[in-house]
């Protein structure tokens, strides 16, 4: 068994993966280090999401290897992938609309249902906008709010690794800096987090390394700011060819 | 005003119309729970009804040969938790292994057990009417000579006084529970979204098994209640309230309980005010059209607004 | 001599009766297996289409409204019509909801039918019904039918008296069960015929995948709306051929939902739904079970009874008609959970394109 990167906190190994016989994921390797921020970025289709959704158990594996903290964890259901720390964001739907800020924090904390009083002091420190929104419809809020929901409600619990999909799809340019900037301080408190994204320009630069998804396999790694650099990836995605 | 309209319109058609409008709520809580949560209309709820007031009175009649004579409240304590386990077994044996595939399959399935239920009742019990109580309900003295006393008589038997007292029970234990409990909570957070609940870590088994129990207890009191209301039980009860209850839980918005019970009081009201005679002498719709309305409602609300009062989910 | 034509009467009366149910499990087979509909209310289409063949067809009455005395077939093709009619109201408020509000909505109009034909006392003489009601080929020797034209240019009523009497009594049953046959086979070859046309694959392709039929510019709706219209006037044929068969009907015995709506769903499931022929071999298989487990029953309680002088055996009767009932449930269920496809599971029409894409979509767990 091929158990990756030795001391990652999360690895994908040689993935083969989809949805019942259609296979997305070809050959796919990444993989998380502690207090690290990594991105995953890729033209439309190139599975970039399919690669979060196989971490969870979600999807079919047919070959390949997930690995959290040494700990073989593929095709584990995925309830039981989040009681073991890999915590998620969805891209839409991350929230349950009918529920307050605080009810969804609480849901957040399911599976560790013990010190959740202390853990939402600790969110609504880190977010302090959600703070005086407690007692709102999470449905009620703007779509960057609804994200810092989303994110406070996946760390209620001692996330090993938080995996974040297109955290800033549709939202306004204002929006997109305030994310990113809360994903720093995400990492500040040491959980290491792996990102999905189409702004690759602005994720690479919060980035400590990056990946490029193309047709369901890596295409190209490296240090964020180098990927960033990188004439050729430039020219594909990050809009560097005019 | 009150002798020549009131006492008739208040005693005889908004009391009644209550009464009905309480046991259409329990019966639809259950229905909008299991379709907002379970994301399934369950066609075998009426019929589950039906059952735990066969159960209740299968509990008397035991108790009866005891020498004990139990009220059908108390009698309903044991009835509800075999409800409960007729709910869970339903679901793991009948609904359980379609919960991955497509709603109507669940659908489908629900459809049979109503069947498979009402047979059952029929085999055991026999096709036979069966009561609770026998006699006329007398209204109660104390609530009639106080009420006569300010010039406003109302004659209300004490079987509604409980109906009543036991839906405003039910009912806040409901809000408690949903508002204030981790499971509740976890309830509203499926009934929101499955799907980010699964990726949250929430048990929705768990959550399943919990709006299997809370429609039990809402489906016992209801199928209980309308035997006392009208004093005897019948194999075709269950189905009979069945339309109802869909109208009252597409009336006040699939998967809001609060909907449910605002739905249930409307469909029980709108049932019996409709014989009321509005317009002359003669009741406003013949009083055999009264499961009509709880139809016709539904089919409106269906055209003008199938999300429902509450804006509940809409398919 | 005597004892076979009562087997070869028995034998008929299935025929003729399975003939039936198979007609309405192939209007069935249009609503759930062509386009995915999940109707309820078959018992409704069933009565609307046999009051309206009784009214047009009897002779007149002071019970009910009509009795217009009309040809028969005349009263079968109205019988289609009313179906349809119905169900296309029905079909423009609830076909674009999420399945699960069809199933209420037609479980609901069912309901609502039976209570118009109880109530409307001046026009379908309510709980008590309507008799009389003229059976194919039986009615050739009713009075009223001899005495007229066009029988009457062919003999004198004297003449019909004396040749009816040569007959024996039952002349009329294969003649009957035969039309029901022949009914059935007709319906069956427009439906093979509709289902591998354009328009047939094409409900395939919306029940398999529905975003993508709309996004092909296809209207769903109205496809959906054409398919249950034409399932319910299917079923309005085989109700009016219900009535000709019972010639007695009401609105609560006669329709109970469990006898014709749910035995009609096990029926399509059992035989296959999605396959016209596996509907008709449900709608046979199931009914000769029904039918011959009721022969049983009776046989198994009278020698019960004659054991147990003290038991009454009708208290047994009925009961065991419920357990009939309740496992034929439980067979519904089991088949639905085991052996989705039934005994003749569907067959898609040929088409390449669709089947390459079908075949990475079905028979997948996750």
């Amino acid at each position: 068994m091929n158990m990756g990167q030795s001391g990652a906190v999360l690895s994908l190994n040689n993935l083969r993966a989809g949805y019942g016989q259609t296979e997305i994921l070809h050959d796919l390797s990444i993989y998380v280090n502690p207090n690290e921020i990594v991105a995953i970025i890729g033209p439309n289709g190139a599975g970039k999401s399919t690669a979060m959704k196989a971490v969870l158990g979600l999807l079919n594996i047919t070959e390949g290897s997930v690995v959290l903290n040494g700990e073989d964890i593929t095709d584990t259901p995925a309830q039981k992938v989040i009681e073991r720390g890999i915590s998620y964001v969805p891209q839409t739907n991350n929230v349950f609309v009918n529920l307050s800020v605080q009810e969804n924090l609480e849901m957040g904390a399911w599976t560790r249902p013990t010190g959740v009083e202390a853990r939402l002091d600790e969110m609504y420190d880190l977010f302090p906008d959600l703070a005086e929104k407690r007692n709102q419809a999470a449905g009620s809020l703007s779509g960057g709010q609804r994200q810092m929901v989303a994110m406070a409600k996946a760390l209620m619990v001692d996330a090993k690794i938080l995996l974040l999909d297109e955290p800033t799809a549709g939202l306004s340019p204002k929006y997109r800096g305030e994310i990113f900037g809360t994903i720093q301080k995400i990492k500040g408190t040491g959980v290491p987090i792996l990102i999905v994204e189409q702004n690759a320009k602005q994720a690479l630069g919060v980035s400590d390394r990056g990946y490029v998804l193309v047709d369901g396999a890596n295409r190209h790694t490296g240090t964020g700011a180098g990927l960033a650099a990188d004439p050729e990836i430039a020219r594909m995605f990050l809009g560097g060819g005019h | 005003m009150w002798d020549a309209f009131g006492f008739e319109f208040v005693n005889f058609y908004l009391i009644p119309g209550l009464v009905l409008g309480c046991i259409y709520a329990l019966g639809a809580i259950g229905i909008t729970l299991t379709f907002g949560i379970l994301r399934f209309a369950n066609f075998a709820h009426g019929e589950i009804m039906m059952s735990g007031a066969y159960l209740t009175w299968t509990v008397m009649a035991i108790a009866g040969y005891a020498g004990l004579t139990l009220h059908p409240l108390v009698a309903m304590v044991p009835a509800t938790l075999l409800v409960i386990l007729l709910f869970l077994g339903t679901d793991k044996f009948f609904y359980k292994p379609f919960r991955k595939a497509d709603t109507i399959k669940v659908v489908m399935a629900s459809f049979g057990m109503m069947l498979i239920i009402r047979s059952a009742v029929q085999v055991i019990w026999g096709p036979n009417q069966l009561t609770f109580v026998r006699g006329i309900a007398k209204p109660n003295s104390v609530l009639s000579d106080v009420s006569n006393d300010i010039g406003m008589m109302l004659i209300i038997p004490n079987k509604h006084l409980f109906i009543f007292a036991g839906t405003v029970i039910i009912v806040i234990a409901l809000s408690y529970l949903l508002n204030r409990t981790r499971i509740g909570k976890a309830m509203r957070a499926v009934s929101d979204s499955p799907d980010l609940a699964h990726v949250t870590g929430i048990d929705v088994d768990k959550v399943i098994r919990a709006t299997w129990i809370v429609g039990g207890i809402c489906a016992t009191a209801a199928g209980v209640f309308l035997v006392m209301d009208v004093q005897m039980l019948e194999t075709t009860m269950g189905f009979r309230m069945l339309l109802p209850m869909f109208a009252a839980a597409i009336l006040g918005g699939i998967g809001k309980p609060y909907g449910a019970v605002f739905g249930g009081l409307v469909i029980g009201l709108a049932e019996e005010l409709s014989a009321y005679p509005w317009i002359g002498d003669t009741p406003l719709l013949s009083p055999g059209y009264k499961t009509g309305v709880a139809f016709a409602i539904m089919v409106i609300m269906l055209i003008v607004r199938p999300q429902g009062l509450f804006k509940g989910r809409s398919f | 001599m005597e004892a076979y034509v009562g087997y070869f009467l028995y034998f008929l009366s299935l025929l003729t009766v399975g003939g039936i149910y198979a007609i309405f499990a192939l209007g069935l087979n249009v609503n759930w297996g062509f386009a995915g509909l999940f109707n309820v209310g078959i018992v409704g289409f069933a009565a609307v289409g046999a009051y309206t063949y009784a009214l047009l067809t009897t002779a007149e009455s002071t019970y009910h409204i009509g009795g217009l005395g009309l040809p028969l077939p005349f009263g079968m093709f109205a019988a289609m019509m009313t179906s349809a009619v119905i169900a296309g109201f029905i079909g423009l408020i609830c076909i674009r909801l999420r399945a699960d509000y069809l199933a209420i909505a037609t479980i609901g109009i069912a309901e609502i039918i039976k209570l118009i034909l109880k109530n409307e006392t001046e026009i379908t003489n309510g709980p008590r019904g309507i008799n009389k009601i003229p059976r194919a080929w039986e009615h050739f020797s009713e009075e009223r039918f001899y005495t007229s034209w066009p029988m009457s240019w062919f003999g004198t009523p004297e003449n019909w008296e004396a040749f009816f009497d040569t007959l024996p009594n039952w002349y009329w049953q294969p003649l009957f069960a035969g039309t029901i046959l022949l009914v059935m086979y007709v319906i069956y070859r427009m439906l093979e015929r509709a289902r591998t046309s354009p328009w047939g694959r094409m409900m395939t392709a919306i029940r398999e995948n529905e975003p993508a039929a709309r996004a092909a510019g296809k209207d769903v709706t109205r496809r959906r709306i054409e398919a249950f219209i034409i399932g319910a006037a299917i079923m309005g044929l085989a109700g009016s051929l219900f009535a000709q068969h019972l010639r007695l009907i009401e609105p609560t015995n006669t329709f109970d939902p469990s006898k014709v709506t749910f035995l009609v769903w096990v029926m399509l499931i059992v035989g296959g739904s999605g396959n016209n022929r596996g509907a008709m071999l449900g709608a046979f298989l199931i009914w000769t079970l029904w039918s011959a487990s009721e022969l049983f029953i009776t046989g198994a309680i009278d020698l019960i009874g004659n054991i147990f002088s003290t038991l009454d055996p009708s208290i047994l009767q009925t009961r065991a008609g419920f357990l009939r009932m309740m496992l034929i449930g439980i067979l519904m269920q089991v088949i639905l959970q085991r052996y989705p496809g039934g005994i003749l599971p569907e067959v898609r029409p040929a088409s390449p394109k669709a089947d390459k894409n079908i075949a990475g979509t079905t028979g997948e767990s996750k």
